[in-house]
């Protein structure tokens, strides 16, 4: 930029308002999906649009609805979403220098704090226009996911049986979605085939709900160790042989 | 306890997102930490797809939402946005369920 100013030229800003507005209406097109599949999980309209409102962040929400949907206890689903959680707090990280808000605005603003307004401020060169990336798009997403979650719940309730409408299979449907982008390398996918194997070797034995928790520990555990030995071996299909490979090199 | 754990929940999530932006950086900004942080959702996301595709109580069954997930994986080879992967999972399942 040939502006040498710290303060951008309000046009840019304007760019990257409607920018944050479109990336509002996108994700909060998908807050339909979570009120519905909210109630279908057998939460009210109430406890749903509370879930949006409080937790604010989609994937952590979905995973909510999907351990009470298998009958899990409402707690395994709170440690489920703090598990998944736990990735704001390295978008904050990020953000916190590039931001540089102190006080009441920074407890504000860590509510806004998830994947889409990470993604529209971290690519900004400077404070102001980090900020009005983060806050065009924090609070368009905030809006819309909201109303959304509320327009899904109660369409839900209005749907009756959500199987008829393979509302059971969407969740499903849904995770998927949100994972198929993390799908990449062969250490991201090993994992994921040890997590599939473990959470289902587990749901005869154990109650709903636990299943989910001790198989993301272990892949965990296990990818973790095999980073760590820099193993650049080529894992086949069987996630299981290679859990056992790296548990025997420990 | 529904309203337990979501309340519970909700803090959570909020002290996660502030403690990002208020923690030093070099107290979590470390190798192992950035690593667990990269693998954990795909482990979750991985077991929670098995546990709901799947599973059925203490059971593992194969029905319509198997052919669901498979349809979506066929949305998202085709590179359809979120709405659309969900919703054509939704309708492959009720569709094998009205055949």
């Amino acid at each position: 930029m040939p502006d040498p100013t710290p303060e951008r030229p309000t046009a840019e800003h304007s760019t990257i308002i409607r920018d944050g507005i479109a990336v509002g209406v996108a994700t909060g097109a998908y807050g339909v999906s979570f009120g519905a599949l909210g109630v279908a999980a057998g939460l009210d309209v109430v406890q749903t649009c509370a879930m949006s409102l409080l937790l604010f962040t989609g994937a952590s929400q979905f995973a909510f609805v999907g351990v009470l949907a298998s009958g899990g206890a409402p707690l395994s689903g709170t440690l489920t979403a703090l598990l998944l959680g736990s990735r704001n707090t390295l978008y904050g990280l990020r953000l916190a220098p590039l931001l540089s808000w102190r006080g009441w605005r920074r407890v504000g603003a860590a509510h806004l704090v998830i994947d889409e307004s990470t993604a529209m401020s971290v690519t900004r060169d400077d404070t102001s226009a980090a900020r009005v990336g983060f806050l065009s798009t924090g609070i368009s997403v905030f809006l819309l996911w909201n109303v959304a979650t509320l327009v899904g719940a109660v369409a839900g309730t209005a749907l009756g049986d959500p199987r008829t409408y393979g509302l059971d299979a969407a969740v499903g449907g849904a995770f998927l979605a949100l994972l198929w982008p993390r799908l990449t390398g062969t250490l991201n996918r090993a994992v994921a085939i040890l997590a599939v194997a473990v959470a289902l070797g587990l749901v005869p034995f154990t109650t709903p709900g636990v299943p989910v928790l001790a198989a993301a520990a272990a892949a965990v555990v296990v990818g973790v160790a095999a980073a760590r030995r820099g193993v650049r071996r080529r894992v086949g299909v069987d996630g299981e042989e290679h859990a056992d490979d790296q548990e025997a090199g420990r | 306890m529904t309203w337990v754990a979501i309340l519970v929940a909700g803090v959570g999530c909020y002290l996660l997102k502030l403690a990002g932006l208020s923690v030093p950086a070099r107290v979590l900004e470390r190798p192992l930490v950035e690593r667990v942080a990269d693998l954990l959702p795909v482990a979750l996301l991985s077991a929670l797809i098995a546990v709901q595709v799947v599973g059925s109580g203490h059971d593992l069954v194969l029905d319509a939402r198997l052919l669901g997930l498979a349809a979506a994986v066929v949305a998202l080879v085709l590179r359809a946005p979120f709405l659309v992967v969900v919703l054509v999972a939704a309708l492959a399942a009720a569709l094998a369920r009205l055949l």
